[in-house]
């Protein structure tokens, strides 16, 4: 399992980059907060602190919306063609390409992420993102519509303004990207708070749009505390929109401060309770794979994570066996070793957090079948661990675990495991495997949830909407969807006299 | 390949269409005759800007999924529609290029394109970058050729999915008559115009001249949607005669490789002929010859810049397209009687209207049966702004998001779904 407990110790060359960028990005420069606070990031990997980094708060907010806001009213920004707009968005996706393994590393060493799948997978991404938007930029129309009686109507689509944007920490770049991608190219300009945990590869990429040539006051970003610099975006009277990405508990928070203050437009990607099905018909192997991934992809820090894994009575007994197998083998260990599958949990509380589970799952009365503990002396590393005989009423098949935990569910009917798959208070992702087209079909249309994964699970692409139902939270991103979060529709509407057709 | 691909090989291609962009420019004015400040600094540039915009499309092409009446699961894939069969003509051999092979391209089609016998050199140095920027052998083709021949061949072949041609609407009915008698190829048309160019009685003058002379005369009046029937209102009709003729003098003819040159030669000696022949007819008929009339200078084909007024509806100048400097001027009263007369023309490109007021210009761009209405400007061709005829000037749209329809063949797929929680 983990690299140290193997026994082996090996070499892996760890490009730990110069830490260059720790000021707050505002209107086009990088400066101290003006409380002149900093405070610290940590390496998962040890406890240890990589940098301290200005701390953003309310007056600092105000700064950077007073930037953004002037950017917005009297800058070229939304005055550009979308071509315009196309273009610098398109040589930013250029820069992040050209500098991915500084970026790939400083995501790896704040996150516990794994190197190279940063390096070859999720920077490339997030540049695709960009340039995904850049090219829809010159694509955002409105209607001519079919009025009832002689009049001219038709809408146009406008930037909403200036949008504030507030991310979590499992994937820092990503979801950075996703958001302000969309509303960039709608002629946007906007206030990013990255997480206190994550906020290095934020102010790197504010370097290159800079460095792209973006104006000054269109892309701000504020490193600082959800309490602070957070709730001084979600309640601030001059921020148009407000998009965010984290949990459930703090999205509520988000949405109180926003309807308090100007009732600033909301989207919320919150938590998840995802259920994956696995049915009889499935291929054991391959369901084994997708389960394992679909649970510990990224430390289990994933919103989609399949959290519960409901498998028909007929495979279960085979699939958990295989499962277990496939556990072990995993390997945990610093995620700048390319050998690496798991890397530490991102802090010390979710660290907490998660063994804390473990034991309540445990105490609740399900089985252990593997797992359970701490990997090593330092660092936040934890085995992946797999209870089964979990009744929906435990907590641990309920509650949010954000960790390398898998819950087995046994479940007869389709029709019972779909009533389950429902009763949460969450609606982000589900997942089936079956290769009966009709199970496909029926369980795609039943599950409440924003993402149905069939025969496979997490898969994301630029072209494809993603969010939640219920408590995961409403708004899309992803897709040509995700514009409208950030375009506000004006209908225009003149009499016409003598028109040869209405 | 993924869309997301196809996206990377069409902007390398723009990228590399800019590094060589002069030599493109160069290569367009030579082979059509066409002013090379028009060429280097508008539609090389607009070819590469063309290009990014539909690579922009390409990993955004979008199906539906749609509600039945009873318990279906039904979606429609657009799917690329096959083998492009494409023709294009010689007055903007570049631009046309980019309208057609663009869309097809990024819609995932694989094209042959047959250009004009008298401007084949730009595809083909562009069609080497488009390979160079990583397009898979095969999937673009160039044939230089003769309409009769090669493109009669395109249009009757029994494997080519579909047919983009511009050019002549006499020649576009050939096209579409062989296409039904082959294999039923679905077919678009981009054709002749007659487009009229309508100045009000509250015009600014001055700019309406000259946003009317250029309508007329841009690229040699070699436009399908020159404004060739330039109406003006009764009140400001003499005025504008006189300013139009005095802007006509203006013009700078001349070999279009020099600096500050407006108008360059005609694009080979048929045309040459046809428009001069239509001067005569114009004069024949009893138009009156305000300015220009023959040729310019000795050698090669150009033309002085023509100018006809007391033209009326009736005369050939006024009916059909010339494609060349000759600009008709006529005189109106009213609107509804300028509507009437606009609209009773077997073409329907386009329209220009020149006017400050409101509802006249609402009322214009309703009433008038063309595909493009310019208001108070003309000739604005943004990559994102569809573009096509009516009646006998066409069918179909290019450019937009309209463009990608010509190349995508839509399939219903349709399930039935057990004990579906919603329909």
């Amino acid at each position: 399992m983990a690299i140290e407990s193997n026994g082996k110790k090996t070499e892996f060359s760890v490009m730990i980059p110069d830490v260059k960028f720790t000021k707050l990005f505002i209107n086009g420069n990088f400066v101290d907060s003006v409380s002149g606070k900093t405070f610290e990031t940590i390496d998962p990997r040890t406890g240890d602190p990589i940098a301290r980094i200005a701390e953003g708060d309310t007056e600092d907010v105000d700064l950077a919306v007073k930037a953004a806001r002037e950017a917005f009213d009297n800058g070229p920004w939304p005055r550009l063609p979308g071509q315009g707009r196309r273009r610098l968005m398109m040589k930013l996706a250029d820069l992040i390409e050209q500098n991915v393994e500084e970026i790939a590393a400083l995501e790896a060493l704040e996150a516990g992420k794994l190197y190279s799948l940063l390096k070859n997978m999720d920077i490339p991404a997030a540049a695709e993102t960009l340039r995904y938007y850049a090219g829809a930029a010159d694509k955002i129309h409105g209607e001519t519509l079919k009025m009832s009686r002689d009049l001219q109507g038709y809408t146009l689509c406008e930037p909403i303004g200036v949008v504030g944007v507030i991310i979590p920490w499992n994937y820092p770049c990503n979801l950075m990207f996703i958001k302000f991608a969309p509303a960039l190219a709608a002629g946007c300009t906007v206030v990013v708070k990255p997480s206190e945990e994550t906020s290095l590869s934020a102010l790197f990429c504010a370097h290159l749009v800079k460095e792209a040539g973006f104006p000054d006051g269109v892309f701000n970003v504020v490193p600082g505390y959800g309490h602070t610099a957070g709730a001084a975006i979600s309640s601030h009277m001059d921020i148009d929109k407000v998009t965010f990405t984290g949990s459930t508990k703090v999205g509520r928070l988000v949405m109180v401060a926003a309807a308090k203050s100007n009732l600033k437009p909301v989207s919320l990607e919150l938590g998840g309770k995802n259920p994956l099905i696995v049915c009889d018909d499935a291929d054991v192997e391959t369901a084994a794979t997708i389960v394992l991934l679909g649970s510990l992809w990224n430390k289990g820090e994933l919103c989609v994570s399949s959290s519960r894994i409901l498998i028909q009575e007929g495979i279960y007994e085979e699939l958990s066996k295989k499962l277990v197998e496939k556990a072990q083998k995993w390997v945990v260990g610093d995620p700048f070793d390319p050998r690496t599958q798991q890397g530490p949990q991102v802090n010390q509380v979710q660290f907490d957090k998660i063994l804390s589970y473990i034991e309540l799952g445990k105490a609740e009365g399900a089985t252990l079948l593997t797992g359970g503990k701490r990997c090593s002396e330092r660092g936040f590393y934890i085995e992946p661990t797999i209870f089964t005989d979990v009744q929906d009423h435990m907590r641990i098949a309920k509650e949010e675990i954000f960790g390398p935990v898998i819950s087995l569910m046994k479940f007869k009917t389709i029709e019972e495991a779909i009533k389950r798959a429902n009763a949460t208070t969450y609606g982000l992702a589900a997942g089936i495997l079956t290769k009966d087209l009709n199970i496909a079909n029926t369980v795609s249309r039943s599950i409440r949830a924003g993402s149905i994964w069939i025969n496979c699970y997490a898969v994301f692409d630029r072209d494809c909407p993603y969010g939640g139902y219920k408590m995961s939270g409403f708004g899309r991103d992803l897709g040509m969807k995700a514009l409208d979060q950030y375009l506000q529709v004006k209908a225009v509407v003149t009499p016409l006299y003598n028109s040869p057709w209405l | 390949m993924a869309a997301y691909e196809r996206q990377r090989i069409l902007l390398r291609f723009a990228d590399l269409v800019e590094k060589h962009n002069d030599e493109l420019a160069a290569l367009e004015t030579w082979d059509n005759g066409k002013p090379y400040e028009q060429a280097v600094n508008v539609e090389v540039p607009m070819f590469a800007r063309l290009m990014r915009y539909y690579a922009g499309w390409a990993d955004k092409i979008h199906g539906m999924t749609i509600p039945a009446d009873g318990p279906f699961h039904v979606q429609t894939l657009h799917e690329p529609i096959g083998v492009c069969g494409q023709i294009i003509p010689w007055n903007f051999p570049l631009l046309m290029y980019a309208w057609k092979v663009g869309p097809a391209l990024a819609c995932g089609n694989t094209v042959v394109i047959k250009t004009a016998e008298q401007t084949p050199l730009s595809a083909l140095y562009v069609t080497r970058l488009l390979h160079e920027a990583g397009l898979p052998p095969g999937a673009l083709n160039v044939i230089s050729g003769f309409g009769p021949t090669a493109g009669a061949a395109l249009c009757r072949h029994m494997d080519v999915d579909k047919l983009a041609f511009t050019g002549s609407t006499e020649t576009g009915k050939l096209i579409l008559e062989l296409s039904a008698k082959s294999n039923l190829k679905p077919v678009t048309l981009e054709l002749g115009g007659k487009s009229p160019f309508i100045v009000c009685e509250d015009a600014d003058i001055d700019s309406a001249v000259e946003m009317a002379h250029f309508a007329l005369f841009f690229n040699q009046g070699q436009c399908c949607c020159a404004g060739s029937r330039t109406y003006v209102h009764e009140k400001v009709y003499d005025e504008f005669v006189e300013k139009a003729k005095a802007r006509a003098l203006k013009r700078s003819v001349g070999d279009p490789f020099k600096q500050g040159i407006e108008q360059g030669p005609q694009v080979d000696s048929e045309q040459f002929q046809k428009i001069l022949r239509y001067i005569r007819s114009g004069v024949d008929s009893g138009a009156t010859l305000e300015t220009g009339g023959d040729q310019f200078g000795e050698k090669g084909y150009y033309i002085k810049p023509t100018v006809f007024s007391n033209v009326q509806d009736d005369m050939l100048i006024a009916q059909d397209e010339i494609f060349g400097p000759v600009q008709s001027i006529l005189k109106y009263k009213t609107l509804d009687e300028v509507i009437k007369r606009a609209n009773k023309s077997a073409y329907g490109l386009a329209a220009g209207i020149f006017t400050h007021n409101l509802d006249t210009a609402n009322t214009l761009m309703r009433a008038l049966r063309v595909g493009t209405v310019w208001i108070n400007s003309f000739d604005t061709f943004d990559a994102a702004i569809p573009f096509g005829g009516y009646k006998q000037s066409g069918q179909g749209r290019e450019k937009g998001e309209y463009s990608l329809k010509n190349y995508l063949q839509v399939k219903a797929v349709v399930t039935p779904v057990k004990n579906p929680a919603w329909l």
